[in-house]
């Protein structure tokens, strides 16, 4: 029987590797999710209370739109190349392999946006418990959002142009996350407890970990035939 | 459905399936586009045995190796693995299919050595060969560790095929392996497959060129392009 947790590790190094050569799609979502968020406070202008009501939201949209920026590619290239058909002829487990994959696109593009977000809040007006919302919702969420990109990704993959169906499939599926992150991160600058929110966040989380490789696996062996 | 003609050269040798074969294809018929590529085509293959898929352009040669490795599902027929439905025993019959079709699965990004391992790695393949002297073997010395998008057509192409000298399957479906490949490198290749034969393997490919080797157990099916 294949061990699972070397072809997993395996999958997800080559993964980074490559991301680490072609370092403009690393840098790309970042930069976005960076700009958007400088960009707010001086369009709408210096005010700290108005600044600090509409942070939530703008740190989710762009988040969001973030991670949809590089998704395209996440398997469009081993298609293009046709590892993508030795991935599936593979005994190793598809699924696996998928999973492995999303954990290196979360890596590239939600775990930097993570990381900088605490400098990004200062710029919000944002306070120190909505600081640890920001954090906790994007650490449960950003995961979730590259695993239901990739199921958008997936289906279209065989499209010549699949980046604008990408976000018409994916983004209402993440209308919930945003509407409860941002909720969270709200609740948090009021004072209030937040952790209702962060649970049904987690509880989309582990489902879409459960279900979102095999969604994505029969997706690609559909784009493959 | 659509009708269409039988398509089948009569001078081909078509044999019928047999119980006791490895490999059968039971009257697989595909249509495509509305275009029926063949009809009710059947063989089998015993272990030792090399088919050879004849035709010229889009007579249907890659989609009949792409049902046989399951990308594509036939409209009619069945594919039987050891006696088995192949779909009842996937688990087997990846095992021990290698399929290296016309994208050849290399990242242009990678070094041929990256590339060889991750598919080791995906195979859990626990092969001693020293992959850096299988591929200065194959004519790639000094270019085992540079991105393969900087090699050639016919270099990068033999990064592909460096899985012939690294599988364990019995069955092997290749699609054009000879292109790009310079004479030498043909002739290797041809060594290969006759010992992957007698070991008991078996070979399905397609190929424009004649295989200049003599294999013994050499079958061929013809497609013919048809409207």
């Amino acid at each position: 029987m294949m061990s699972y947790s070397s072809v997993f590790i395996a999958t997800l190094k080559r993964d980074l590797n490559l991301a680490l050569r072609q370092r403009v799609d690393v840098i790309n979502p970042l930069f976005f999710y960076v700009l958007v968020i400088i960009l707010f406070p001086i369009g709408i202008g210096p005010e700290p209370n108005l600044l600090q009501r509409i942070a939530p939201g703008v740190i989710w949209v762009a988040a969001l739109l973030a991670t949809l920026l590089g998704v395209e590619k996440l398997f469009k290239e081993d298609y293009l190349d046709g590892t993508l058909e030795q991935l599936i002829l593979s005994p190793a487990p598809l699924p696996v392999v998928v999973l492995a994959k999303i954990a290196a696109h979360w890596c590239i593009s939600g775990l930097p946006i993570i990381l900088i977000s605490p400098l990004l809040a200062a710029f919000l007006n944002i306070n120190q418990s909505g600081l640890m919302a920001v954090i906790l919702s994007l650490l449960i969420a950003t995961p979730l959002l590259s695993i239901i990109a990739a199921i958008g990704a997936a289906l279209t993959v065989g499209l010549q142009k699949g980046g604008v169906l990408i976000s018409l499939l994916v983004l209402p599926l993440n209308i919930p996350i945003l509407i409860f992150a941002t909720s969270a991160v709200d609740t948090a600058i009021a004072g209030y407890a937040y952790s209702g929110q962060l649970a049904l966040l987690g509880a989309m989380l582990v489902v879409a970990l459960i279900l979102g490789p095999f969604a994505v696996s029969a997706s690609l062996r559909v784009s493959v035939s | 459905m659509l009708s269409c003609r039988q398509f089948i050269n009569s001078e081909s040798i078509v044999l019928p399936p047999t119980s006791a074969s490895e490999f059968v294809a039971d009257a697989l018929t595909c249509v495509r586009q509305d275009r029926c590529l063949f009809e009710r085509l059947s063989f089998a293959l015993n272990r030792g045995e090399i088919l050879q898929i004849e035709g010229p352009n889009g007579a249907g040669k890659s989609s009949l190796l792409r049902i046989l490795a399951g990308f594509l599902h036939a409209d009619q027929g069945d594919l039987y693995w050891q006696q088995q439905l192949v779909a009842q025993v996937q688990y087997e019959f990846l095992d021990n299919l290698l399929f290296i079709g016309h994208k050849a699965g290399v990242n242009p990004h990678l070094s041929a050595l990256e590339n060889v391992h991750f598919w080791l790695k995906l195979h859990e393949n626990n092969n001693t060969t020293d992959v850096f002297e299988l591929l200065g073997r194959l004519g790639l010395v000094g270019l085992e560790d540079i991105p393969v998008s900087q090699l050639s057509a016919g270099q990068q192409r033999k990064v592909a095929l460096a899985r012939l000298w690294l599988t364990s399957a019995r069955l092997w479906i290749l699609d054009e392996p000879f292109t790009a490949i310079d004479k030498k490198g043909v002739s290797g290749l041809q060594k290969r497959f006759a010992q992957h034969l007698d070991n008991g393997g078996m070979i399905i490919l397609t190929t424009h060129q004649d295989l200049t080797q003599h294999f013994d157990s050499l079958q061929r099916v013809r497609l013919e392009y048809q409207f």
